[in-house]
């Protein structure tokens, strides 16, 4: 139980953090985040399984590719509709779907598209039996969060990054391309959606509809957690983590995403601008 | 760069040629007291104004009369998507940015398959009662977030169909997965064309004289700045939530009609393709003029139609129109058809 909640709860972390970085630095909603976790999913398989590529070499290729991608999108799409919040979301939510249904169409459905484990096996932690995969999951969560912490606290770029997080004219002023950094921090967060792809997807098969629900996700972590906060989504994905294996546990696992829903109605209700949110996102939420 | 220089010269010629004539707009004299107030004084100006609103009306009727039955279908179809797409940008020009009109839709079928499949009621009872109760269990629904604004309210209702679906699923009422089929349908066709043409005109209509009175400039203000709405002793949450019923009542009419049209209701309804068509088609009309969608979702539709062998494709091609839409073409047709319309000019004598 306990185990499992925390496994779940480091998932939802992974999923979500991606997501985040975007949208808390650049302001920008990326919809597209789903369909960019499953196309990497497929990327990495095809590499492997068509290319004949070793794990390691495709993975890490994957995420660069992806990262590319991410700030490729954001270069000649969002770019130019930059502010405008309706445009910004139809763009995003387009592009989803373009890549979503594309590959639905293109076939990729079955048992066979799933991606290797790290190390097979499992060992026995307090009567239940996990797989190494699903520990490892929990450490590169920990792992990635303290390397994201250095990064926007100790180097140039991350400092750039929080600077045109907090008051995007200032950091104009000394010398900070916000665009640049922009199409930068979406290419990151396209990344880490890729590497969540690459450490969550050996659980399970790769879906088209997987998307739709890694959006899900991380959207309802970020909502209770304060959009742009990472210790917010901390707390939130293992507030959601847990109920969602609770629920599944007593009541049914068709069940775990009503949970999601419950979260966020509830946050919004009692603390709209999410548990760790600030005033300033209160003011653009409310 | 010839061809160019070559039209200048006849544009030249011909402005030379009347020489005692000078261009004047024709809306001149008709708008000159205000945009939307008109002053008419003669039957030209009538015909001025009446034209671009019978015509489309008399071109449909003709269109539907004519047809052949497959393309009756679609033009029933492409009714319900333009409705829906008229609801969404009514929606949007009351600040609420909603990416789930399958939520509204999905919740009208089904409470019109209900009725008609658990009590055998008919479908003059049935799609009144869905339209008014989907509206009011949409709007209740979303009552609690109707306090968040732009990105979060969309995040919203982009989850909630979702959900009703997996809900459905999990629980299995209303028969699961399978849906409730072999549902009354409507006496014969006609009956569907009359119903559903007139329900689109009366919807249009209707919304775009409610959005120009006094009450909704209510809606345009809190888009245009809520704050400042709120300034003025105005409880906005009042207003967004009585702006969600009309919408979502307009929504859950199309889902009842479409239940009775198809005889079936089930899960595809709160899929994504009633979600995304609307905002599409709004996107390549002109979001913000209730009209733009409608020529939008009759753009849209044939030609989905037309690629129907494709699939899946279609929704790919959808998200595409989007995406180039928005970037590059952010008017949209409508707004380009109606400034054109409005810059029309003729000669007039110099006295």
């Amino acid at each position: 139980m306990f185990v499992y909640g925390l496994i779940n709860s480091a998932v939802l972390a992974l999923m979500a953090i991606g997501f985040n970085l975007t949208f808390g630095i650049s302001g920008v909603a990326n919809f597209a985040y789903g369909a960019i976790y499953v196309v990497s999913g497929f990327l990495t398989w095809s590499l492997i399984n068509k290319l004949n590529m070793p794990y390691p070499v495709s993975a890490i290729s994957t995420i660069i590719i992806i990262g590319i991608l991410g700030a490729l999108i954001y270069r000649f799409i969002i770019k130019r509709i930059r502010g405008l919040v309706i445009s910004e979301v139809i763009a995003t939510f387009g592009i989803s779907i373009v890549i979503l249904e594309f590959l639905r169409y293109v076939g990729f459905i079955g048992f066979k598209y799933s991606l290797p484990m790290f190390i097979t096996g499992s060992v026995e932690i307090f009567d239940a039996y996990v797989d190494i995969q699903r520990l490892l999951i929990i450490c590169f969560v920990i792992l990635l969060i303290i390397a994201l912490y250095i990064f926007t606290h100790h180097t140039k770029i991350g400092r750039a990054f929080r600077g045109i997080a907090q008051e995007e004219h200032t950091s104009l002023s000394l010398g900070i391309n916000p665009d640049w950094i922009a199409s930068l921090s979406m290419g990151l967060g396209s990344s880490l959606g890729a590497f969540a792809a690459i450490v969550i997807l050996p659980l399970g098969t790769i879906t088209v509809d997987g998307g739709y629900d890694v959006l899900i996700n991380a959207l309802s972590v970020c909502i209770v957690g304060g959009l742009g906060s990472t210790f917010g989504i901390i707390i939130a994905s293992v507030i959601i983590g847990y109920a969602q294996t609770l629920t599944a546990t007593y009541l049914a696992p068709h069940w775990t995403m009503i949970v999601s829903l419950l979260a966020i109605l509830i946050i919004l209700v009692f603390k709209p601008s999410g548990i760790l949110g600030h005033q300033k996102e209160l003011e653009e939420r409310v | 760069m010839l061809v160019a220089a070559g039209l200048n010269l006849l544009i030249k010629k011909r402005d030379m040629a009347k020489e005692n004539y000078r261009k004047e707009r024709i809306d001149r004299c008709i708008k000159a007291r205000s945009d939307d107030i008109y002053a008419i004084s003669s039957k030209n100006e009538i015909l001025y104004l009446l034209f671009p609103r019978v015509i489309p009306i008399a071109a449909l009727g003709i269109i539907a009369l004519i047809s052949p039955l497959y393309w009756q279908k679609v033009i029933i179809s492409a009714c319900i998507f333009a409705m829906l797409a008229v609801s969404w940008d009514f929606l949007s020009s009351c600040g609420m940015l909603s990416l789930g009109q399958a939520l509204f839709f999905g919740i009208g079928s089904y409470i019109a398959g209900i009725l008609n499949h658990y009590l055998n009621l008919p479908f003059y009872i049935t799609i009144p009662v869905a339209t008014i109760s989907g509206g009011l269990l949409s709007t209740i629904l979303l009552l609690p977030v109707v306090r968040l604004r732009g990105i979060y309210f969309a995040m919203v209702t982009l989850i909630l169909p979702l959900m009703l679906m997996r809900g459905i699923e999990a629980t299995r009422i209303f028969g699961g997965n399978e849906g409730i089929t072999g549902l009354s349908p409507f006496p014969n066709i006609w009956v569907e064309l009359i119903i559903i043409i007139t329900a689109m005109w009366v919807t249009l209509f209707a919304l775009r004289r409610f959005i120009s009175s006094d009450y909704g400039l209510i809606f345009v203000s809190i888009r245009d700045n809520d704050r400042a709405t709120m300034a003025s002793g105005i409880n906005i949450y009042a207003f967004k939530a009585q702006a969600l019923f009309i919408g979502s009542c307009i929504c859950a009419f199309c889902g009842a009609f479409m239940t009775h049209s198809y005889m079936f209701t089930g899960i595809p309804v709160f899929t994504m393709e009633f979600s995304i068509l609307p905002i599409a088609a709004s996107a390549i009309g002109g979001i913000g003029s209730l009209a733009g969608p409608l020529l939008g979702a009759f753009v849209l539709v044939p030609l989905s139609e037309i690629l129907r062998e494709f699939g899946t494709l279609r929704v790919v091609f959808y998200g595409l129109v989007l995406v180039i839409c928005v970037v590059a073409l952010p008017e949209g047709i409508f707004h380009y058809l109606s400034r054109k319309y409005n810059e029309m000019e003729r000669w007039v004598k110099i006295e």
